[in-house]
């Protein structure tokens, strides 16, 4: 027993180590943005007078309300569509068992791997031609395409799962299409929905290829993209670019702290799936 | 006496089930038909913003075009450059070098910490553990990419540890040099996906029959005897979908690369992803960014496979 509770203490103490050192960039960086504004700090030193303004100084400079709002926007107009028509087309792929229906299935399969660095190039070329390059339409419509492979195949899977007497049972009774979606099967599925929908949040906030891309002003931009841009007119003052990216990926910390579980499981499947 | 004396009644019923049938098979195939609308706000979505543009990217990869001048047909000329250009075949090993960092180290130490953390820890402490390797899956790869440099730096925390305990004389800008970059570069990446890694084993490893380890005690087994006979076959498919994703991220990089070194120093760091980002948008060669784009997609597709052939194969045994 004595060895055993020795051992458990040695693993505690190794977990802790770990933890320390995944958490050091943050700490460098919390210390840092303390430190006065333009100075060169070392990398872990707490300040004799921390400059708690800085953070101030970061919203004001990076104009983080329009950033903040921004994402908003862009988040709204992404995720509840993106989520909505993959549902559909996971109901239909999973449930109804549509005719051509595998092969549908393969064609959006094909996209599961696919890198965005691999159409980034006609992507620019083809909203250019629709006239949205630099508008937030030149984020949101390419991203509700790039979801859909892992969209449809999270939802198909989570479809397949459902007996289909539960819609023979439906049929039976007289209820539409539609009604058997919406009424039957869309309740049923508000655990893969909400899962799918907390990822695609994250994904949105954190997509950083396709704005600085597409959009040149940061204030039409994603979180991670303004941050991009932050970085190369701030990238010399380390202080205040400290503040500005705690102040940028707190958000996500928040929301990954509050919905933990929801997150964790999400995140799992959606990589054991893929 | 029913049966004999109410032949009709019953007859009706046969007759009307057998129309109820019918209406149910007509309705079948407007179910069908149906069933294309719900599929085809998606398809559409799909096919205008990936299906196409991968079409694109295929046909821009076979011309030699400035993005304004009219496009001229090279055939593969611009794929003979990929694999000839020394820059560019540098890039192609950058991100194989890179695949060691971002899939073996998150692999090989995540068994080890998942070990720990289900067998040999306290409770409470691997469950916060769980929650703190989980976070850099979370926060944006640009803030990660700016608090490692940081870390990186001349007088970031690296080098302040390493004068610390005394080795004050290898300390460097790890970022800025060149036989360090692209090392530096892979840490970064395995802080990222080390969490993920961890906690999709230990999913795995709750999965394992406790039964296992006792007959393996019984007949005697070590500890490392154990780990390999039963835990590492009975994680089989949760590994291969490590290396699946950590690969994947490892060839398509591009965050953290473009904000921690923007491919230098030199080319030293320069990966397939940025490289078409530059080629694209700055030298205006997008003919040879396609081409690269398409030897990406490919060399994703040459990787996975095998895993996900191997790895499925080997649990349906």
């Amino acid at each position: 027993m004595i060895i055993a509770r020795r051992t458990r203490l040695v693993g505690g103490a190794l977990l802790v180590l770990l933890m320390a050192l995944i958490l050091l960039p943050f700490a460098s960086m919390f210390t840092t943005a303390l430190h006065q504004s333009g100075t060169y700090p070392n990398g872990l030193d707490w300040p004799s007078q921390p400059q708690w303004g800085n953070f101030g100084a970061a919203f004001q400079a990076a104009n983080m309300g329009a950033i903040f709002s921004s994402s908003v926007l862009i988040v709204i107009a992404v995720v509840p569509v993106s989520v909505a028509i993959a549902t559909m087309a996971g109901f239909a792929l999973g449930q109804l068992r549509i005719r051509g229906g595998r092969l549908v299935f393969l064609l959006f399969l094909l996209g599961l791997t696919l890198p965005f660095e691999g159409v980034i190039v006609p992507i620019y070329y083809e909203i250019r031609s629709m006239g949205l390059l630099n508008t937030r339409w030149a984020i949101i419509l390419p991203l509700i395409g790039l979801y859909m492979p892992f969209g449809i195949f999270w939802m198909r899977a989570h479809f397949l799962t459902v007996p289909h007497e539960l819609s023979e049972a439906a049929r039976v009774d007289g209820a539409t299409t539609w009604q058997l979606f919406w009424r039957v099967h869309v309740p049923l599925a508000r655990p893969a929905v909400s899962s799918l929908g907390i990822l695609m949040t994250v994904w949105t906030w954190n997509q950083f290829l396709l704005p600085i891309v597409l959009v040149d002003d940061p204030l039409q931009r994603t979180m991670a993209g303004a941050l991009g841009a932050f970085q190369g007119q701030w990238g010399t003052d380390i202080p205040l670019l400290s503040a500005g990216s705690l102040l940028i990926l707190a958000p996500t910390i928040v929301v990954f702290v509050v919905f933990q579980r929801h997150f964790v499981t999400a995140l799992l499947q959606g990589s054991l799936k893929g | 006496m029913i049966r004999t004396t109410t032949s009709s009644p019953r007859d009706d019923r046969a007759t009307s089930r057998g129309s109820a049938l019918r209406a149910l098979q007509v309705r079948a195939r407007d179910v069908r038909l149906h069933g294309w609308l719900f599929v085809l706000p998606a398809l559409a979505a799909y096919g205008l913003f990936v299906l196409w543009p991968l079409i694109q990217t295929f046909k821009f990869s076979l011309y030699l075009w400035d993005g304004v001048a009219p496009a001229q047909w090279t055939g593969l000329d611009n794929f003979k450059t990929v694999f000839s250009d020394p820059d560019l075949i540098s890039v192609l090993e950058h991100a194989f070098q890179l695949i060691v960092f971002f899939s073996g180290i998150p692999v090989v130490l995540g068994l080890a910490v998942a070990t720990v953390m289900q067998r040999l820890a306290p409770r409470r402490i691997s469950a916060t553990a769980r929650t703190v390797l989980f976070l850099p899956q979370v926060v944006p790869l640009v803030a990660a990419g700016i608090a490692w440099s940081w870390v990186l730096s001349t007088s970031g925390v690296v080098n302040q540890a390493l004068t610390a305990i005394g080795f004050g004389g290898v300390t460097r800008a790890w970022l800025g040099d060149f036989g360090t970059a692209l090392p530096a570069v892979g840490i970064i990446g395995a802080w990222v996906l080390l969490g993920l890694c961890t906690v999709l084993l230990l999913t795995g490893m709750s999965k394992i029959d406790p039964a296992l380890y006792e007959a393996a005690q019984i007949d005697g087994a070590g500890a490392v005897r154990e780990f390999l006979s039963i835990t590492l076959p009975g994680l089989r498919q949760e590994i291969g979908v490590c290396v699946t994703v950590t690969v994947i991220a490892a060839l398509s990089a591009f965050d953290i690369v473009y904000i921690s070194t923007r491919g230098g120093p030199g080319n030293a760091t320069m990966v397939p992803g940025l490289m078409i980002y530059q080629l694209a948008f700055f030298n205006r060669e997008v003919g040879l960014a396609s081409a690269l784009a398409v030897v990406l997609m490919v060399l994703v597709l040459v990787c996975i496979l095998p895993i996900q052939w191997l790895t499925r194969k080997a649990s349906d045994a």
